[in-house]
């Protein structure tokens, strides 16, 4: 694998080069300048324009190895983050089923029972107390809903 | 004369029951977050945006602007006590407070933080009420070429100290326009990059957004790694946290220099907060008789940056609530606050809404007050903030997050934007991209493309609208910012400035 392979510059450059086509492809078919002035694909054109030449030039130094490369793809410790992401996510996907009380039950129980490794006689109190404690402090307090799930 | 009637006016909104209350909150909320390291203003300001909206707009801006100062207040605790900053600003407050901690005197350290935080945060209310009226009139001559102008000039400022990489500050900017585009055209009602959703066509709400990348990326980073500190203990008694009067007459000049350099660095946008303590660090370090002293427990060395991060807060409200064009990512949440309960911050703004502003001066200058009787003789409670784990704040915050967008949208589909955009917020850290400027590029990009187009509107087309004279020296300035790092030894000074904030 070449270096430049495992700079996040090269790989977030190409991400937004792909993003900066799309903006330009897309503003295209949009209105440039009418009668009564620019249309909606004017300003468009020109910001995804920019970043397209901006990508590349941050792809380019990649390559070409210049120290303003960037840092290395950040491998350490991102099985951690996107663990946590990803039971963030489990927990908003829950909640179409379950309602927020559970899920965010079960979600607070996850970041302290499995990440932070405490014991389930710490992790379930907080667990259960801070989704009662949401329930009572918004829904009953402050008036604000909560999301409801088919079941809750 | 009006100054003073103003604030008069300030006073007495400021002083009602709930305004008062919501000072407090604000103020006491903000010294926690301040406290605790991981959390920022940005965070938790966006994250409490949809909770206000039940709230009187007044009232609500106070809570928030007191989240925004007392955070300042409170990292100094954190850098004292742990070496580590509790917030950005504070960074500084680090290098000889920790020092004097660890000599024993905490307590002064932690005492001249505050004392320097109040003259330097009062003097920025001061300035602000100065400074804001007269500036607000003289932009009341701006039509839309000037403002497309100045809030080119103001993202070029953030682009340009906002990381290393001014490449990726550039696209971090134009990310953000990208998603301010999105939605109908308000000129065409054209759908713009709307995937086919529906939920997409009003656009995507600016909560989701800062909540996502701010709050939600911060937590996501955070839980990559646990990191135990030792704090060392505040001393007890009010007595022992008071400096020694030859404290005070060591700081008299760190007390003036932290409060102009702050604020006049608060007017710029983009500088902020952080640079503004560094400066005013490294001028008093050039003019103490006992330079040899700083990085070892001076004093001055404490006061003086302490005091710059809190009238950095005057300042920065400045262009925000004159001109429209916030200077960082909080005020840019701010901004949006505003726009959300429907006013219109900008050459008008102090005429239009005279009961927010002059409330929201007055009530700056409580928070003050409330500030330092807060953090001197509580400052061993707020301490006790450090020792509540970590793992049991982060689903509070996750939850608060989810509550808040969900208030606005009542739409799971936003939920999943949530995490989306928190991907992106924790992607962006652990990339070097900053994050400022794709939340200014958010805030200002809708306004900056009305602008755009009312200009080209008005000349048919014609781009020498923007060579009038105020837009082509301020288009003319931002042209020249963006072309200055390609010098070297200019952007060594840049990287050199943007280095010590980070």
């Amino acid at each position: 694998m070449p270096p430049f392979a495992r700079s996040g510059d090269f790989w977030s450059g190409l991400v937004l080069a792909a993003l900066g086509t799309y903006i330009v492809v897309s503003a295209r078919g949009w209105e440039y300048m009418g009668e009564d002035g620019p249309g909606p694909g004017f300003f468009p054109l020109w910001y995804g324009g920019a970043m397209i030449v901006l990508s590349l030039a941050l792809v380019a130094g990649a390559v070409l190895g210049r120290r303003a490369a960037g840092p290395p793809l950040p491998m350490a410790n991102l099985g951690r983050a996107l663990l946590c992401w990803a039971a963030f996510v489990a927990c908003i996907a829950l909640m179409h089923l379950a309602g927020f009380i559970v899920a965010f039950a079960l979600l607070t129980w996850f970041v302290i029972a499995v990440m932070a490794r405490r014991p389930q006689r710490v992790a379930l109190p907080i667990a259960i107390g801070a989704a009662l404690g949401f329930h009572a402090l918004f829904t009953w307090a402050l008036e604000v809903s909560l999301p409801r799930g088919i079941l809750f | 004369m009006e100054v003073f009637s103003g604030l008069l006016q300030g006073f007495q909104v400021a002083l009602t029951a709930s305004n008062l209350t919501l000072c407090v909150v604000g103020v006491v909320l903000g010294t926690v977050i301040g406290v605790m390291p991981g959390l920022g203003p940005s965070a938790t300001i966006a994250m409490l945006l949809p909770l206000t909206f039940k709230l009187e707009p007044t009232g609500a801006m106070i809570m928030l602007a007191g989240i925004y100062y007392g955070a300042k207040y409170g990292g100094s605790t954190t850098s004292i006590l742990l070496n580590v900053p509790g917030e950005s600003s504070s960074v500084v407050t680090c290098i000889d407070g920790y020092q004097m901690a660890r000599k024993g005197r905490a307590g002064a350290a932690l005492g001249m933080a505050a004392i320097a935080s109040f003259i330097a945060g009062t003097f920025g209310v001061v300035a602000l009420m100065l400074v804001a009226p007269p500036l607000a009139q003289m932009s009341l001559a701006f039509s839309a070429p000037e403002y497309f102008a100045l809030m080119v000039l103001g993202l070029t400022m953030v682009v340009l100290l906002a990381g290393e990489s001014l490449t990726k500050a550039v696209l971090a900017m134009l990310v953000g326009l990208w998603i301010a585009g999105m939605g109908t055209d308000l000129f065409t009602a054209t759908s713009r990059f709307t995937f086919g959703r529906l939920e997409l066509l009003g656009g995507i709400d600016f909560i989701i957004v800062a909540i996502g990348v701010f709050a939600i990326g911060e937590v996501i980073g955070n839980m990559e790694l646990e990191k135990p500190a030792q704090m060392i203990p505040v001393p007890k008694g009010l007595r022992n946290l008071l400096p020694t009067w030859d404290d005070m007459k060591r700081c008299r000049f760190a007390f003036l220099n932290g409060s102009v350099v702050g604020f006049l660095i608060g007017v710029l946008p983009g500088a902020g907060a952080t640079i503004a303590s560094f400066l005013s660090y490294g001028i008093e370090k050039g003019v103490s008789r006992h330079p040899e002293e700083f990085g070892h427990g001076a004093i001055e060395g404490v006061a003086a940056p302490e005091g710059a991060n809190n009238a950095e807060t005057g300042g920065a409200l400045v262009p925000l609530l004159t001109l429209g064009i916030p200077g960082s990512g909080t005020t840019a949440i701010l901004l949006a606050a505003l726009v959300l309960w429907g006013f219109k911050p900008g050459p008008l703004f102090i005429q239009d809404s005279p009961q927010l502003f002059w409330g929201l001066v007055a009530s700056m200058y409580i928070g003050n007050v409330l500030l330092l009787v807060l953090n001197l003789p509580l400052v061993a409670v707020f301490a006790q903030l450090l020792k509540v784990p970590s793992y049991a704040m982060y689903p509070l915050i996750l939850g608060i997050s989810i509550v808040g967008v969900y208030s606005v949208s009542s739409s799971m589909f936003h939920l999943g934007l949530l995490a989306g955009f928190g991907l992106l917020g924790y992607a962006m850290r652990k990339l070097d991209y900053p994050t400022a400027p794709l939340v200014l590029g958010l805030v200002l990009g809708d306004p900056m493309e009305k602008a755009l187009r009312q200009s080209l509107m008005m000349s048919q087309g014609d781009l020498s609208i923007l060579l009038r004279p105020i837009p082509s020296v301020l288009l003319g300035i931002a042209a020249l910012l963006l072309v200055v790092p390609i010098f070297k030894k200019f952007n060594a000074v840049r990287v050199q400035v943007i280095d010590r904030e980070a």
